[in-house]
């Protein structure tokens, strides 16, 4: 029996421990917000935060969240006012919407250790994330939107 | 082929499946059923919304829902994938009705077609073809308002005016808000829509504006959003399938033992196999079911499974080039065919050929195919992320011989669509394992599913041919395209693109050239071909816009002005063609092709982009512009080659003249989406066979842009998008056809290098090792 911390809150997960962190958020405890892209860490939908910091829950064992607070976009703010989700909302970023989850993770993640990004390292830590609709130029605005506000929440 | 067989298969996807059902018939009754079908088709001509099957309803009482504390439900019919449907129609019900928009909510239709009319998305259509009903609903609501309030007061109705969420006495000014009237008006029969007044477009508040929000943009940033595969039911199981490794072949044999005994595994269970043309049934194979979905996937791998190889198990994409390439030598099917092609190229002073390739594409939406269903006392529910409900009826009615009344279609959102999500194999799939296990199960296609058993875009050969006076004018043009056609999903023994495929940037062709021959070799398919986002327009536009460029640099003259003087005098005109033009569906005479509107385009994007200007070394500007989906579009594409080879791209300038816009803000988005997914086809899109299976699954080795790669700026120009005297295009897709050729036509302006086949990437890469 493993005791998890997700998003504040305890569970006790008796599953097979190498199970990604995914499917256990998803299939068992209906977080369904971080989302299935590729299942390979390439593309970046499934990005959930382990003690504040961005990982790909997709080949995140479950064990290896053990000791640690695992953060899931339902997670990240209480109604959706975290600076990085306000600056996808104002500048209408998503389009199909299914992998801003896994971008505003990473986004959060990035401006909490590096508050005033340059255009090169947004690019270089939002690559890992792919957008099939291409909203990339929104995304970079977002960041440079949420920066200016004071992007850690 | 012959012609009725080509005849039946309109513009609309929806026409599409009109001739399937055609050919269904033809299996059971022979040929006569087919011609009678074809007649019957022409003799409706109906274009837009109305041709589409099951039509266009303007009844408010399906669309417009009030509550009494005043809340407006619109009901969207349409799916939604990212191109902004549920707030664009709802922005136009709402302005309509008189709607304040923070008190608009929006509800999705279940699939019905019966009872809501036509609810495929695809073809750019969903407002083009529904604007004007969406607007009768709308203002038929305030009627109902309006006549309610003069009812409860006792006046004259001309005396009552409906104005922001509320209507007026205009006499007495007291006012009853929409919520206290809602009971009434909803209790009155709709008015006659022929007596609706509309709105004029100076009255609009939303419609043309940019200002709206997306109505789903809060649940998605906080993770609420629905989207397929986030369906979960009570006693749910998870299912993957180990579908067939070559499209055609077939299960001979399976070992489940070893997979059944993984922990969470509840069930190994062979899917019914459908031979080619597979149409929108499961291709079969052997499923696990678990009690999650990593229980199922980590069990599949324990599968033991042997095939019986089908009719394309040496299809190779290589050999496969050679073969398009080398029907492109000879003469094809004429689809039009305007004066005298041979004399043109007798009298020519000068000939040019070249031929172009761009391969098979893969649609990687975002969320792979995914849905659950749940088959009970021989009702089946469905929860999936669908472009086309009405299909999962059809294809569920076949599928499990069960009433169409029995079946229930539930629409999520859609994590990408791009046409993928117009097919509904996996929606069966689910349904056949709910009634085998008696249980609600969800199929779940991860990465290697889906870009291993696409539905591919059609790999494509164009050859071109220009004949060219003394003066550098063109005098002949002959386009060749050889291609695998979509009909052969569908059909067996198809040799030819159809008429809606050949309508798309090919016999539409805008120039002024006396001499234009257009054909189609005939070809056979060897994998499942599907629509995907422009469907054919993308070989087509990569093929006539990369000539065009190569007879600019050849006869010595500016690209951009030689592309306005090709284009010619402004005109409006419907091709004569030797097949019919199908025109997305809509009616050439409301719906002519219009060079001034191309030319407007290419003008903004090209001044735009300050087109002309010297640009250094290593730096070029490529023009590319397109007609498709009754819109125009241009690109103007900046890069920079470094001397190693490696590409950046700073600004893209796209334009669109799609007619007046309901939300401008999400054109402006679309198109932005269709840049950065033109350039990721053109740089890195390709999926190649070897002995009959796709050699790509994953995004490892099928690349798709990233935010590395994107260009720095884009910018998008929206052209007489306030011009309500158009008639209104399509959006969706036009953006992407001209942004290939105009990315290549760059990167020849920036290095010399001509790019003819696609993708890019590695050309640039072995262009720098021969340096």
């Amino acid at each position: 029996m493993l005791t998890l911390s997700i998003n504040g809150h305890e569970h006790q997960f008796d599953g097979p421990p190498e199970m990604p962190l995914l499917w256990y958020l998803r299939d068992t405890l209906g977080y369904t917000g971080t989302k299935f892209g590729c299942g390979m860490a390439l593309c970046g939908a499934c990005t959930v935060h382990l003690n504040g910091a961005a990982v790909r829950s997709c080949i995140t064992p479950v064990v290896a969240a053990v000791g640690k607070q695992v953060t899931t976009i339902e997670g990240l703010s209480a109604n959706g006012d975290h600076p990085v989700q306000r600056a996808w909302m104002s500048l209408n970023v998503a389009q199909c919407g299914y992998c801003q989850a896994g971008q505003i993770m990473q986004a959060a993640s990035l401006l909490k250790s590096n508050p005033h990004p340059s255009d090169a390292e947004i690019d270089t830590a939002m690559s890992g994330n792919i957008c099939r609709c291409g909203t990339y130029t929104r995304i970079r605005a977002a960041i440079k939107l949420a920066a200016g506000e004071g992007g850690v929440a | 082929m012959k012609k009725n067989d080509l005849q039946i298969c309109n513009e609309s996807r929806r026409a599409f499946m009109l001739g399937f059902g055609a050919g269904s018939l033809l299996l059971a009754f022979g040929l006569p059923s087919l011609t009678l079908a074809a007649t019957k088709a022409d003799a409706k001509k109906q274009y837009g919304g109305e041709g589409a099957e099951h039509g266009l309803r303007d009844d408010p009482h399906l669309f417009v829902e009030i509550a009494p504390d005043g809340t407006v439900t619109v009901v969207c019919i349409r799916s939604e994938m990212g191109q902004g449907v549920r707030t664009s129609v709802a922005m136009v019900v709402a302005d309509e009705l008189g709607a304040d928009w923070s008190r608009v909510k929006v509800r999705q239709a279940p699939g019905d077609e019966v009872r809501y009319g036509n609810q495929d998305t695809d073809g750019s259509r969903s407002l083009r073809e529904s604007f004007a009903a969406l607007r009768r609903a709308g203002a038929a609501a305030r009627v109902m308002l309006e006549q309610a309030a003069a009812a409860q007061w006792g006046v004259d109705v001309q005396q009552v005016k409906a104005g922001i969420h509320e209507v007026a006495d205009t006499k007495s000014r007291r006012t009853l808000g929409f919520g206290e009237l809602a009971a009434k008006a909803a209790a009155l029969p709709a008015p006659d829509p022929a007596t609706l007044k509309l709105k004029s477009p100076n009255e609009f508040r939303y419609i043309g504006k940019d200002k709206t929000g997306l109505i789903d943009g809060h649940d998605i940033v906080t993770g609420r959003a629905h989207y397929g595969i986030d369906t979960r039911l009570d006693s749910m199981l998870y299912a993957v399938i180990a579908r067939p490794p070559v499209y055609g072949d077939k299960l001979a044999s399976f070992d489940g033992s070893a997979a059944e005994k993984m922990p969470g595994v509840v069930k190994v269970l062979e899917v019914p196999f459908t031979p080619p043309p597979s149409g929108f049934q499961p291709l079969g194979g052997v499923a696990v079911i678990a009690e999650n979905s990593w229980m199922a996937i980590k069990a599949r791998e324990q599968l033991k499974l042997n095939w019986t190889s089908g009719p394309n198990a040496n299809y190779d994409s290589v050999a496969y080039r050679a073969q398009l390439e080398t029907a492109n030598r000879k003469p094809g099917l004429v689809a039009r065919n305007d004066g005298n092609i041979e004399q043109a190229s007798n009298n020519a002073a000068k000939r040019v050929t070249a031929d172009y390739y761009i391969p098979h594409l893969a649609h990687a939406t975002m969320e792979p195919p995914c849905a659950v269903a749940n088959f009970a006392d021989n009702k089946c529910e469905v929860w999936a992320c669908t472009q086309a409900p009405q299909e999962i009826r059809n294809e569920l009615v076949k599928a499990l011989s069960i009433p169409d009344a029995n079946i229930t279609v539930n629409v999520t959102l859609l994590g990408g669509g791009f046409g993928r999500k117009s097919k509904p194999d996996y929606v069966v799939e689910a349904a056949l394992l709910s009634r085998a296990t008696g249980k609600p199960v969800k199929v779940l296609w991860t990465r290697e599913d889906d870009i291993v058993n696409d539905y591919f875009h059609a790999v494509s050969a164009e050859h071109l041919e220009a004949s060219l006076d003394g003066s550098g004018k063109v005098t002949g043009w002959l386009h060749r395209t050889a291609a695998p056609s979509i009909q052969s999903t569908f059909m067996p023994d198809v040799a030819h693109e159809q008429p809606f495929e050949l309508s798309q940037g090919m016999i539409d062709l805008p120039f002024a050239v006396p001499n234009v021959r257009i054909e189609n070799p005939a070809v056979e398919a060897h994998t499942r071909i599907g629509w995907f986002r422009s469907v054919y327009n993308i070989p087509h536009a990569f093929g006539v816009q990369s000539f065009v460029a190569e007879l600019a640099h050849t006869v010595g003259r500016d690209h951009r002005d030689f592309l306005l003087e090709l284009i010619g005098p402004d005109r409006q005109f419907q091709p004569s063609s030797q097949i019919e033009f199908t025109n997305y569906g809509e009616d050439p005479a409301l719906y002519p092709i219009d060079t001034k509107r191309l030319k407007r385009v290419i003008e903004t994007v090209t001044s735009a982009a300050n087109w002309g200007r010297t640009l250094p070394k290593g730096r070029g500007l490529g023009l590319a512009a397109h007609n498709s989906f009754v819109t125009y579009t241009a690109v103007a594409c900046e890069v920079e080659v470094s001397p190693d080879g490696k590409l950046s791209i700073p600004r893209v300038d796209i334009g669109i003249d799609c007619g007046p816009q309901v939300n401008p803000e999400r054109v402006r988005s679309q198109l932005e989406g269709a840049v950065i997914m033109g350039i990721g086809l053109a740089l890195h899109g390709e999926i190649t066979f070897k002995n009959g299976h796709a050699e790509q699954s994953n995004f490892n080795d099928f690349l798709v842009l990233r935010m590395n790669e994107a260009p720095r700026e884009i910018h998008v120009h929206l052209v007489g998008a306030d011009d309500h005297s158009l008639p209104m295009g399509g959006v969706g897709e036009p953006g992407l056809p001209p942004v290939a050729p105009a990315l290549t036509n760059a990167i020849f302006a920036a290095t010399g290098q001509r790019i003819r086949s696609l993708p890019i990437r590695q050309q640039l890469a072995k262009a720098k090792q021969v340096a």
